[in-house]
């Protein structure tokens, strides 16, 4: 009946120490370990084939590809195609782990901050690193927007900066907020119809077809969002990315 | 003719953002680039604004194709920065909300941001509440500034080059 009670972390063995940090298997382990070795399985067998005339599981491994290829290079150019092989992991990823997360009794990974943040900020450091090593000192013009006015410039570059550094907060946090909202939502209206049949009894249970009824459609809005939010978290990364591959001016 | 032009007239001063023309003055590069709505409006509006349109006849087949084509072009050039960063259009309802999601927290994320540096600035330099108030503020622009990217209006850096 607890709607936080989905997110809990469980603890299934323990791997050693870290300091003083316990490092655990746990269920959220367990749960990208089936993303990353399930996302490995149908792709070495989709491409496995390699038929001129394309089996439905090459088809669905090449429709993939095609997606993320053609996000990527509509946002970050054709030179941002070096960076297909992490974009098209983050977003496999993420959509999977989303996905997973509307299975009954699956964990949701992606309803954890820290996940999101550690994904975000792997994109945040390599848009600054790359970026750096690739453009040198010439990276931060990203912060000096053209034709602006040199008494308003310096306010300019402390907002230009805030807001490079504001990304991976919004970035993870959207992702995140959507997921955990989402699920937490699922829960309560699972949540009316028990208590209205606790309380109310044989009319109770009919009445629990309304909340019924809006899970079956919160469940299809879910599978949505999921998609959604794996595909913005990935359309942001390629933002992210051509920033660093084309700093402007 | 007459009652229509006033009224497009009305609808543009209606539906022009205010703070857009506030920005255009500090990004004047960014001069091309509008709006979605406030472009659609303008087209709209265009015969009044026209070089020559006002002296010709307002029947005059030439004129009003030429006029659906620039405003053709003008759509297609607005519209296409915001369909990178929105979901896709068929999904109207669930991609309004992700947009709305997508807005809001860019601006949270920028007053965040904003309030945590004003903070630790206090904390180390002794300065408070000084570092706090400035960047607060500074966070707010640049939240305003990413819900302003991420909505299209300002042009995004990336279509500088």
């Amino acid at each position: 009946m607890d709607p936080i009670e989905q997110f809990h972390i469980v603890n299934f063995f323990a791997l050693g120490k870290l300091g003083n940090v316990e490092i655990a298997f746990t269920n959220s382990a367990l749960f990208m370990l089936i993303a990353v070795v399930g996302l490995t399985l149908f792709l070495v067998a989709g491409t496995a084939g390699g038929k001129a005339v394309p089996t439905r599981l090459q088809s669905t491994a090449e429709l993939t590809y095609e997606f993320v290829v053609s996000m990527l290079r509509s946002t970050a150019g054709s030179e941002g195609m070096r960076f297909f092989p992490f974009v098209f992991t983050i977003f496999m990823f993420v959509l999977l782990l989303n996905m997973f997360g509307l299975i009954p009794y699956a964990f949701t990974v992606t309803s954890h901050i820290i996940i999101t943040a550690a994904l975000a900020l792997t994109v945040f450091f390599t848009v600054l690193i790359y970026g750096l090593i690739r453009h040198g000192f010439h990276f931060f013009n990203l912060f000096v927007p053209k034709g602006v006015p040199i008494y308003i410039l310096p306010m300019i570059v402390f907002i230009e900066v805030l807001s490079f550094i504001s990304r991976p907060i919004s970035h993870s946090v959207r992702l995140f907020a959507n997921m955990l909202a989402g699920h937490i939502a699922l829960k309560v209206f699972a949540g009316f119809i028990i208590l209205l049949g606790g309380a109310l009894g044989a009319l109770g249970w009919a009445g629990g077809v309304l909340p019924f009824a809006m899970i079956v459609a919160l469940t299809a809005l879910e599978a949505l969002v999921a998609f959604l939010q794996a595909y913005v978290f990935a359309v942001l990364t390629c933002i992210y990315l051509n920033d660093a591959i084309h700093p402007g001016h | 003719m007459f009652d229509f032009k006033y009224l497009n007239n009305k609808d543009r001063f209606l539906t022009r953002t205010n703070p857009l023309s506030m920005v255009r003055a500090a990004f004047r590069a960014a001069e091309q680039q509008r709006n979605l709505k406030s472009t659609r409006v303008e087209s709209m509006a265009d015969g009044t604004r026209g070089k020559g349109d006002r002296k010709e006849p307002p029947d005059d087949e030439a004129a009003l194709s030429a006029r659906l084509q620039r405003l053709g072009e003008r759509l297609d050039n607005a519209s296409r920065p915001s369909e990178n960063v929105s979901g896709p259009r068929s999904t109207a309802d669930a991609s309004a909300f992700a947009r709305g999601f997508r807005l809001s927290t860019e601006l949270v994320a920028g007053v965040v941001v904003g309030a945590l540096i004003g903070w630790l600035l206090d904390r180390w330099l002794g300065i408070s509440p000084w570092g706090l108030i400035v960047f607060l503020l500074l966070g707010f622009a640049a939240g305003v500034l990413n819900v302003m990217r991420a909505a299209g209006v300002v042009r995004e850096r990336r279509l500088d080059d």
